[in-house]
């Protein structure tokens, strides 16, 4: 669990970093200019981390109501 | 009287029925007015929190941005995204320590966890002033859209005052149940609006998103790219940081938190919304497609461009539909800061200065108060002259100054005192208004940094300047008590 969720640092590292290495425009990507998919993308790529770490986090396994703390 | 204002009057009274009728068989205590008895489940929850993304900041400020900025407008996909990422730590332990001390306000949130009443005064004097070009922000969208709809029937001063009274009685009949209903039925609306609109007038005019952008590229080269200076990457940078940070500080947004029942649902909604933000996609299409067919709106006149367009295209019944999911995104964020603005000033700066008063004359009080904000916002509204992204920016710059002391409050052992977290925020907030009144940059008072530096984000210097303040205020008077301390280790 705690290896995977580093893999949310990476939408942070794409968005604020590595956007200003593709500010430009061509190629158009699905049609949108290129800076503007390379941030969706990383918002898809962040929601399927977040996804990931929700499934493996023992804080959200248990019945209803049970929200004690995260000791497996 | 045209066919897109009978829609849009239809629409906005069935709102306010739908407003009236969530509160029968309730007895509106505070508690229950403000965060609703503290009993939605996931998909109300869900709902309120994503309440912010569409607000008619998106649907026409957003596309506003497209149409007259271009690249810079992408800000608004980046950083509600990233902040649901982060909410997936940051809210459950805010929920449950506001759960077990049955909170009810963000500014109790502060006052208790550094034992200070005074902190709790501040931040919410803070809040409320951080919400009133919020609050603006939807009125000025409801004028934009009746008097656009209306085809200049009804003048935009009359239309902000309809619209204010309408936000002002639902709020003061229905409080946040009310709220929540409509909550759905917009939700609804603008993602069916929004997408529709976004998807078929780029193919109508252009034939295609690659099209439409290949001739934008062509008709203003670099407009969809950032800027090397002014809005430029940097810009993009800081705008996003400060934004990001302050998504949840807000006051409703503290309160929507609140209304949940259960933790877990922020962790499920920290992977669903960051998706549910890529239909603002779909108003950044609008505004684009607007730029080569409705030329030449200029300034604030730039939030009209995608209901120019829409009429400019569609019947007036249409229109209607448009300007109907216009209005209940003004409608319902309008009511939720409405709630929280008069809320906290009953509950947050009158009673710790009166804490005789019963709760029933502090409930009576927040409701009184409702139409008192309505009508300062309806004044700056009128003043006008800025574009609706701005004034969000202003607001954000204000209330991302709660940040340092918020999370320092979630460490186990906080490194700021009350003396640091008070300072710190003060500092933040008054560089932000100084900066903002006297349009001084920071290029003219550090003259000495280079002169890219003048392209950060005003919030997100003054953030730093609030850490800094905060850090050494707490230095300084934590000292003192540590060393009379000493004898017990």
């Amino acid at each position: 669990m705690s290896a995977v969720r580093w893999l949310v640092a990476l939408p942070f590292l794409g968005i604020l970093v590595g956007t200003a290495f593709v500010n430009r425009v061509e190629p158009l990507v699905l049609g949108m200019p290129f800076v503007l998919a390379w941030i969706v993308g990383w918002v898809v790529v962040g929601a399927a981390a977040m996804a990931l770490v929700y499934a493996l986090d023992p804080v959200n396994r248990g019945p209803d109501g049970e929200e004690t703390g995260g000791q497996p | 009287m045209n066919a897109a204002l009978v829609v849009i009057g239809l629409v906005t009274l069935g709102a306010l029925a739908l407003g009236v009728a969530a509160r029968r068989g309730l007895r509106m205590t505070l508690e229950q007015w403000t965060v609703a008895g503290r009993a939605f489940g996931a998909p109300l929850v869900f709902l309120l929190t994503a309440g912010e993304i569409y607000t008619t900041f998106t649907f026409l400020g957003g596309s506003g941005w497209a149409y007259g900025r271009g690249a810079p407008t992408f800000y608004i996909l980046a950083y509600g995204s990233l902040a649901y990422f982060m909410s997936y730590w940051l809210l459950p332990p805010i929920w449950r320590y506001a759960k077990r001390e049955r909170l009810l306000s963000q500014s109790h949130f502060f006052a208790r966890k550094y034992d200070s009443p005074w902190l709790g005064v501040l931040v919410a004097v803070v809040g409320v002033v951080a919400l009133v070009p919020y609050l603006v922000l939807q009125f000025q969208g409801l004028g934009i859209i009746v008097s656009v709809a209306s085809y200049g029937a009804i003048s935009p001063a009359w239309a902000i005052w309809i619209g204010a009274a309408t936000v002002t009685i639902y709020v003061m009949i229905s409080g946040m149940h009310g709220v929540a209903w409509n909550a759905a039925a917009k939700d609804v609306l603008i993602l069916a609006v929004v997408v529709f609109l976004g998807a078929y007038l780029p193919l109508r005019y252009y034939g295609g998103f690659g099209e439409m952008f290949h001739a934008i590229d062509a008709a203003k080269p670099g407009f969809l790219a950032f800027k090397p200076t002014g809005q430029s990457i940097l810009w993009f940078q800081s705008t996003v940081i400060l934004t990001a940070l302050g998504f949840f500080m807000w006051p409703h947004a503290f309160s929507a938190i609140l209304t949940s029942r259960r933790e877990r649902t922020f962790r499920l909604n920290a992977a669903l919304l960051p998706l549910y933000q890529l239909i603002l996609l779909f108003a950044f299409f609008c505004g684009f497609a607007a730029i080569l067919q409705v030329p030449g709106l200029s300034g604030p006149q730039a939030d009209q461009a995608l209901l120019r367009l829409s009429i400019q295209t569609f019947d007036p019944w249409f229109v209607g539909v448009i300007g109907a999911a216009g209005v209940l995104t003004a409608l319902v964020p309008g009511s939720i800061i409405l709630i929280s603005a008069a809320t906290l000033v009953a509950n947050d700066v009158i009673r710790p200065l009166r804490p005789d008063l019963s709760d029933s004359v502090v409930a009576t009080t927040a409701r009184a108060l409702v139409p008192v904000f309505a009508l300062i916002a309806v004044y700056f509204t009128l003043e006008g002259g800025q574009t609706l992204v701005a004034l969000l920016l202003m607001g954000y710059a204000f209330v991302t100054q709660l940040f340092p002391a918020l999370v320092c409050s979630l460490l186990p052992r906080n490194p700021l005192t009350k003396y640091g977290a008070a300072a710190g925020i003060v500092v933040g907030v008054v560089v932000v208004a100084f900066v903002s009144q006297t349009k001084v940059g920071f290029a003219d008072l550090l003259p000495f940094l280079p002169s890219r530096i003048g392209d950060v984000n005003v919030g997100f210097a003054a953030l730093i300047l609030n850490a800094l303040a905060a850090a050494l205020v707490s230095g300084a008077t934590r000292r003192a008590p540590a060393v009379a301390a000493e004898p017990s280790p």
